[in-house]
């Protein structure tokens, strides 16, 4: 195997490289996956037949330590990706342990606060606005709960076999996934949550 | 009972229990003659585990034949049916459901299967690479495809066909309206074969922008290489759409949401417009590819290079733009108002544009040319006439204010087809005789291929000419009958004896392949064509690592020039190559997903549950397998080209 020694770990092989590339390209297509369920809810989003609107179902505290929770994972990965690159197994897996622990954290929140709506009638049978809602929140959500298993494997991984170019590539690769996570959650948070409280 | 009641076919008939039996029969043949010839580990080893992107190509393309004769099945039941007024062969719920079949299977799961086995086989040749850049994905995109084909096959014996039309249109697709499991067939086995797609086109990407011979920059790339990468480009934009469109279908009818619905403030024009944002891209996704190829053939045989290469590349590159700007042409008639209709009036007509230049730089490159008429080359030349009236025809539906008069007639069933058909299944099938020596190492015969191309062509105009016609005089599309005093008869008798001729055609092609798998001579040498890319450079058929030595290119036509101005292509000894391991892992996890699929379309949780298991288990195995692949040393490498050049 030819390692270019030049490059970060992650980098350093020609298969790595390509992973990288592949996995971009991968991300483009999930902006349009997302991108078709944002179109998609601001098509339904006041077709409320009977059922409540947005305004009246969201609650914010749930929403903010959502935020806040899948904000800081974000930066904490980052520090693990940053550790990575220094060569600091140790301080690597204690970050990215931290993002998953918060991955996890940011899911039951989520969850409470599906539990809180299906609760108070906006289940998603109840209206096309609730499907919509539902699916595009249970989407993103689907991610981060794929992502937590996926981030363990790697753990795993890491552990087992060390910082080897090819764990390095997959940690790197899991760590632009969860930043594109992020990334969804603030148009989410911006343009489901705050506009549909205003 | 009740179980069995679920599996029941919702409307069954002689042709249905008739292909039940068939298909037991097939079967257990198949399952006999693997263990009689003691098969199953060749099958195994050779083809359901392979990561060799060539293999795979082959696999597409048995594939694709097999479903184009499935669609042309369809085909030969409907305008039988049609072919006199009044008709009692098939009922309007059989009717309904064979063109919707019959529309699925060609789009989805015959003209895709073949651009991609195209694209497999040939674009790693043509740019110089030992493989894919992920060939373990390329053997997962194929199995997903190929078990969402079965998936969509099996629906009628088991349970029922869809019957809304390939569109699938909300609120006819809905449960009320289509009460059979047909339409979760649908957006099953669509589901499950367009992720296939979608890892296809991140696959090819990736290889193309990173994987080309040194010396090939972008503008050095072949014609075919070109149409390629666009393509893929399309496809994981358009994709995703497709899928979050099937996934809501999917809840409204199995878990009553109420995105398309017409109640509860669903929206059934939401389906239609997401199914066009895929579904007038996905018709460049088949046209590109094949433009591609007519300019590989062209300039070929027409002994001069490609008129206007720059030209081309610009024109692909602004029509896969306009492509997805005019989706609202499918449905100009349903109400969203003059101005919207005008805009989007205007992007459709645009796309002739870019269109019409591509014809006239391959009519450029004809031009003084030295023609030799090969099959490839009888394809390509029949196809700017035909195809050109398709087109002509398109941009005359493409007027909002005219559409009123001919939507949903046959005139755009006679539209559709004139491009699709020259368009892709000429292309396609040029494609194959052209590339065939590189796949098995002997020519298809030219007598037997020119009769199959005239049946083919002749029967094209024969079978739609005739529904400008009818449409025009208001016959209807998806009518599965019509009375005396209409005066269609004449027509539509017509097009069903231009139908036979087209099946006559394919079936001359299946003869051919069977007549020169005989007879041909294995004597052909390396470049039978006396062509210009890369690919020839290598032998017949090609080996597993491809090329011996990596080859060095400086210019566009890179093998003409090696062979006329004594470019060298191969420089160095022969060094050592890392090749991929097979694997088992894509074919079992695709398996899965099949399972995956039945077991949704029927709702039968466990099942779902189970193979969902199933499937994380290969992701789970994949993620831990420590794979090095193997190398084949410079001795055997050696060895081996000494043998394929001795066998000459
Ligand atoms: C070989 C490639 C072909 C492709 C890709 C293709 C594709 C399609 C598609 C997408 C539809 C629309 C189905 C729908 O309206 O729901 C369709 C309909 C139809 N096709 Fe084809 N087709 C092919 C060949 C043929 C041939 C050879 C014939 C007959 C000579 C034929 C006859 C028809 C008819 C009669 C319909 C039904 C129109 C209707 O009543 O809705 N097709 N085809
Ligand atoms: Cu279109």
């Amino acid at each position: 195997m030819n390692i270019d020694k030049t490059q970060p770990l992650e980098y350093s092989t020609e298969q790595g490289r390509l992973n990288i590339l592949g996995f971009w390209i991968f991300i483009g297509a999930e902006v349009m996956l997302f991108a078709t369920l944002f179109a998609s809810y601001f098509t339904l989003v006041d077709r409320t037949g009977n059922g409540p609107s947005g305004s009246e179902i969201f609650e914010i505290t749930p929403v903010l330590i959502e935020t806040l929770v899948l904000l800081t994972s974000s930066f904490t990965i980052g520090l693990g990706v940053h550790a990575m690159r220094i060569g600091n197994k140790k301080a690597m897996m204690s970050f990215f342990a931290i993002t998953l622990v918060l991955g996890a954290a940011f899911l039951g929140v989520e969850i409470y606060e599906f539990v809180h709506y299906v609760h108070v009638g906006a289940g998603l049978q109840v209206s096309a606005f609730t499907s919509i809602l539902l699916t595009t929140l249970g989407t993103h959500g689907l991610h981060v709960t794929f992502g937590l298993f996926w981030g363990i494997m790697i753990l795993m991984q890491v552990k087992k076999r060390g910082l080897t170019p090819q764990t390095a590539n997959k940690s790197f690769i899991f760590s632009l996934y969860w930043h594109f996570l992020d990334v969804v959650w603030i148009f989410i948070f911006s343009f489901v949550y705050l506009k549909g409280m205003m | 009972m009740e179980f069995f009641e679920r599996f029941a076919v919702p409307h069954p008939s002689p042709a249905i229990y008739a292909s039940m039996v068939a298909i037991a029969l097939t079967s257990i043949a198949i399952v006999a003659g693997l263990t009689y010839f003691k098969k199953w580990g060749y099958l195994w080893r050779e083809w359901l585990t392979t990561v060799d992107h060539k293999k795979i190509g082959i696999m597409y393309m048995i594939s694709a034949l097999l479903m184009l004769f499935r669609g042309g099945a369809d085909v030969l039941m409907m305008r039988a049916q049609t072919a006199v007024p009044e008709n009692t062969l098939l009922d309007a719920q059989h009717y309904n459901e064979i063109f919707t079949t019959h529309g699925v299977v060609m789009i989805i799961f015959m003209a895709m299967a073949f651009i991609i086995a195209l694209m497999n086989f040939v674009i790693p040749l043509q740019i110089g690479a030992r493989d894919v850049a992920f060939p373990r994905l390329n053997a997962l995109s194929f199995w997903l495809y190929f078990m969402g084909a079965m998936l969509l096959n099996i629906s009628f014996v088991i349970g029922g066909s869809p019957s809304s039309g390939w569109t699938s249109y909300f609120p006819l697709a809905g449960n009320e309206l289509s009460q059979s499991v047909g339409t979760n067939y649908y957006m099953l086995s669509l589901q499950i074969s367009g992720l296939g797609t979608l890892i296809t086109g991140i696959n090819f990407i990736v290889t193309i922008l990173k994987m080309r011979a040194p010396g090939m920059t972008l503008m050095k790339m072949p014609m075919f290489s070109w149409a390629g990468l666009i393509t893929n480009v399309i496809i994981v934009f358009a994709f995703p759409v497709l899928t979050v469109a099937l996934a809501m279908g999917t809840m409204d009818r199995l878990f009553a949401t109420n995105f398309f619905t017409t109640t509860n403030g669903g929206m059934d024009m939401l389906w239609a417009n997401l199914f066009w944002v895929w579904g007038h891209p996905e018709v460049y996704i088949l046209i590109l590819p094949a433009f591609g190829i007519y300019s590989e053939i062209i300039p070929t045989f027409s002994r001069r290079n490609l008129y206007g290469y720059n030209t081309m590349v610009i024109s692909m590159v602004v029509i896969s733009l306009l492509s997805f700007l005019v989706w609202v042409h499918h449905f100009f008639t349903m109400g969203q108002g003059a101005l919207v209709n005008s805009i989007f009036s205007i992007t459709t007509m645009a796309i002739a544009v870019p269109t019409g230049i591509k014809i006239f730089n391959w009519l450029f490159t004809m031009w003084k040319g030295k023609i030799q008429f090969t099959v490839p080359m009888l394809y390509s030349l029949g196809f700017i006439p035909i195809f050109t009236i398709g087109g002509v025809t398109g941009v005359m539906l493409g007027m909002a204010s005219a559409d009123y008069q001919y939507h949903n007639t046959m005139f755009l069933v006679a539209h559709f087809h004139l491009v699709i058909i020259p368009g892709v299944v000429f292309a396609m099938l040029a494609g194959l005789t052209y590339w065939w020596p590189k796949m098995f190492g002997f020519m298809l015969n030219e007598r037997i291929g020119k009769w199959a191309f005239w049946f083919i062509a002749g029967g094209t105009c024969l079978a739609f000419f005739p529904m400008f016609i009818s449409g025009l005089d208001g016959q209807a599309r998806r009518m599965y009958t019509y009375s005396e005093a209409t005066g269609f008869g004449i027509w539509n008798m017509l097009s069903f004896i231009g139908a036979i001729g087209l099946a006559i055609g394919f079936i001359l092609i299946v003869y051919n392949i069977y007549y020169s798998t005989r007879y041909a001579s294995r004597d052909i040498g390396d470049d039978p064509w006396d062509a210009r890319s890369l690919e020839w450079a290598t032998h017949n058929p090609v080996p597993e690592y491809n090329f011996a030595i990596t080859p060095q290119v400086n210019s566009r036509q890179a093998f003409w020039d090696a062979k006329k101005n004594g470019h060298k292509l191969f420089k160095g000894g022969y060094k050592e190559i890392h090749m991929p391991n097979n694997s088992g892992v894509p074919f079992i996890m695709a398996v899965f997903f099949f399972i995956f699929g039945f077991g949704f379309v029927f709702s039968m949780w466990i099942t779902v549950i189970a193979s969902l298991i199933g499937i994380i288990a290969c992701l789970i195995h994949r993620s831990f397998e420590k794979d090095h692949g193997y190398h084949i040393s410079a001795e055997e490498l050696e060895k081996s080209e000494v043998e394929l050049r001795g066998a000459k």
